[in-house]
């Protein structure tokens, strides 16, 4: 999501709004940010997305949003934020000492 | 740490730099130029192979020329959004491009004079932009870097379809292995140029490489071209007009001839054969399709507004 930090500011000047791109590249997979594009509306948008991110088949699907819709986590404040997780071991399975013998668990 | 600390920190870690991340005003200054500049070569690097689109040899030489110029245009718009997560916005770019403020390749100022051109673009000038670009997916600021990798996934089509169109060339009759080799003895030297001044000329250099923006000097990427070349023309039977590329067992690379960089800052100064045209031509684009943009708006507006009274 990073990319669109600075997007999202209203276009005074007339100029397209910018568009966040997320493609899904085959079934089954997550649609994935590849990158932003101007276009006046969602439709257009869809369509310049199809031009920009999909001309060798990279995709099944396409999402679209308008950058000034998203918000971002503060990179300064990263810390703080992911400070709860830090110190929570027990949550990955690999805390567990268990017997060697033990199968398929 | 210091924000600037943390920045240091990451460049040293090989840790990617992300548009909220604080950095130094000189370091986006300069990503900005950079990857701007380089959207700007993307899209002027359209006119002198759209030149040829209707003229093309055969409808396979046209579609085919059609998708790569299609791909260009593609390229700028990738790195047009890069800039733009720096906080540029499309418009200031445009505006630097089109009062002359903002640079592009040069390259992009001589003429395209026979289709031979084409092939010989595709080899040498697409040839010279993959030897810069591949080492710019490893670029330390993240947008830059994931742009360069969809671009250079891309940009190997354009190389082997110059090189299979000069091959194609040599093999037919004497005029064709004639108009190929003075396609290459046109395009040879300014390729050669596409690397930039010599380093100790170069003075955003050090400074680009200490961050991690670039990650090989001019003349190293220079050399490594010269090189590759020099092997590959072999194959075209055909000869690289410097009469003093040989091979130097010593320093196991080609050594070669001088660049007239006089030409090169001339080109640069706005000098070169189409630097007006190429210019003119951009700027029609843009004013000749102001139209558009104001239509695709107002029909936007109009949806949206159809959408309200209908859910109304």
């Amino acid at each position: 999501m990073s990319d669109s930090e600075k997007a999202g500011a209203t276009q005074a000047n007339g100029a397209w709004p910018l568009w966040e791109i997320f493609i899904r590249s085959r079934q089954g997979l997550d649609h994935k940010h590849v990158g932003s594009l101007h276009a006046a509306d969602a439709q257009m948008a869809i369509e310049n997305a199809r031009d920009v991110y999909t001309r060798r088949m990279e995709g099944i699907s396409i999402w679209v949003v308008e950058s000034k819709y998203i918000h971002a986590s503060n990179p300064t404040e990263a810390g703080a934020l992911y400070d709860p997780a830090d110190d929570k071991a027990y949550r990955h399975p690999t805390f567990y000492q268990l017997p060697e013998e033990l199968k398929h668990m | 740490m210091t924000p600037e600390n943390l920045f240091e920190d990451k460049i040293a870690k090989e840790i990617k730099i992300e548009p909220r991340d604080w950095m130094p005003e000189k370091y986006r200054q300069t990503l900005i130029r950079q990857i701007s500049q380089h959207a700007h070569s993307e899209i002027v690097g359209m006119l002198p192979e759209g030149n040829w689109i209707t003229r093309a040899p055969s409808l396979r030489r046209k579609v085919i020329l059609l998708a790569k110029v299609q791909d260009e245009a593609g390229h700028g718009l990738y790195l047009y959004s890069a800039a733009e997560t720096l906080g540029i916005s499309r418009d200031e770019m445009y505006d630097q491009l089109h009062s002359g403020k903002a640079k592009y390749s040069s390259i992009f100022n001589y003429p395209t004079l026979s289709w031979a051109d084409i092939g010989a673009i595709g080899w040498l000038v697409d040839g010279a932009a993959i030897m810069n670009q591949v080492p710019l997916c490893r670029s330390s600021f993240g947008p830059y870097a994931r742009a360069m990798v969809r671009i250079c996934k891309e940009e190997s089509f354009h190389q082997r379809q110059g090189f299979e169109i000069l091959l194609t060339l040599c093999r037919g009759t004497e005029a064709q292995r004639k108009m190929a080799q003075d396609a290459i003895n046109r395009w040879w030297w300014p390729s050669i140029m596409m690397f930039g001044p010599k380093d100790d000329e170069s003075p955003n250099t050090i400074q680009s490489m200490r961050w991690k923006i670039k990650r090989f000097s001019n003349d190293e990427l220079r050399q490594k071209f010269v090189d590759v070349c020099a092997e590959q023309i072999k194959t075209l039977g055909l000869t690289i007009p410097d009469e003093n590329l040989k091979w130097n067992e010593a320093t196991q690379h080609y050594d070669f001839g001088a660049i007239d960089w006089n030409e090169f800052w001339q080109v640069v100064q706005g000098n070169g054969p189409c630097n007006k045209e190429r210019l003119q031509a951009r700027k029609k684009a843009w004013e000749a399709g102001a139209w558009v943009r104001e239509a695709a708006n107002a029909y936007a507006e109009k949806r949206k507004a159809r959408e309200s009274t209908q859910a109304a």
